[in-house]
């Protein structure tokens, strides 16, 4: 496990739930962001809002980047038709199952919600397997 | 136009934790799906550092009926295990692997002008117009 980071994804983890909470306890809604960008998308309720947070979500990273002069790293070793349909059905299936790593696997295993507990279980194992299957046809290292 | 300030806020604050953790590479996030080669646990700290926050505050204000600005707080009310449940995650889950990206860190990523992640986003929301109409 040479890539482990646990301390700067624990940092980044405790950052994102006081975010989660600062939305709850003001717009008293749940932060679960495949429903906020789907909501902007197909429903005109609390849009401006909804857009504000989305804005917010490519902000931060812009601050960050600029106030630490950090590089910003990207990696994505798939070929653009694996990103098309991977991208189709991240929205198809987040809005088939009511949410996504935000929704399920923050707000509602916070809200003890049974499920959210299955969502995320099922979403982690068959993205393992997707990653496994790649990696026996060399797609993955 | 204080629940849109703080929706900005909140949002701002939820990207610099993405940025942090590294979520915001998809190789970080294959590292973790990659369970039998080099695997990577370090997206279980960004989950448990963000649940050891929300849960006790949830469990807090779980009998609250209006966000402190004064809005209707509205929660998910499913309960039961459904087949849509099942196949939606499923479907999410392959697409989260086949880029290792989900929609958070996607969003968050047009921040580092990556085309790819356009590429992405827009397909993004064919699956989600899709799922209105079928």
């Amino acid at each position: 496990m040479y890539n482990f980071t646990p301390y700067s994804a624990l940092i980044g983890g405790l950052i994102i739930g006081c975010a989660v909470i600062l939305f709850f306890y003001t717009t008293g809604k749940l932060a679960g962001i495949s429903g906020i960008f789907a909501s902007v998308i197909t429903s005109k309720a609390r849009r401006s809002s909804n857009i504000l947070f989305l804005i917010g979500l490519v902000i931060g990273p812009l601050c960050f980047f600029y106030f630490t002069k950090e590089p910003a790293k990207f990696e994505i070793t798939n070929s653009i038709t694996l990103i098309i349909i991977g991208g189709f059905l991240v929205g198809l299936g987040t809005r088939m199952g009511g949410g996504c790593t935000s929704g399920h696997g923050i707000c509602g295993i916070s809200r003890i919600s049974i499920r959210s507990m299955v969502a995320t279980i099922t979403f982690i194992i068959s993205g393992m397997l997707t990653v496994f299957i790649l990696q026996q046809f060399g797609i993955y290292k | 136009m204080n629940e849109k300030l703080f929706s900005l806020l909140s949002g701002i604050i939820f990207g610099i934790g993405l940025v942090i953790s590294g979520m915001t590479n998809p190789e970080k996030v294959i590292g973790f799906l990659s369970l039998t080669y080099n695997w990577d646990a370090s997206l279980i700290f960004v989950m448990g550092g963000a649940i050891i926050v929300t849960a006790p505050v949830f469990f807090i204000l779980k009998n609250k009926t209006y966000s402190s600005l004064g809005v209707d707080i509205q929660l998910p009310q499913k309960k039961d295990l459904d087949k849509k449940l099942l196949l939606g995650s499923s479907l999410f889950g392959i697409g989260w692997g086949l880029v290792g990206l989900c929609p958070g860190p996607a969003i968050s990523s047009i921040a580092l002008f990556e085309p790819l992640t356009l590429i992405f986003l827009i397909s993004m929301v064919s699956g989600i117009l899709i799922n209105k109409y079928i």
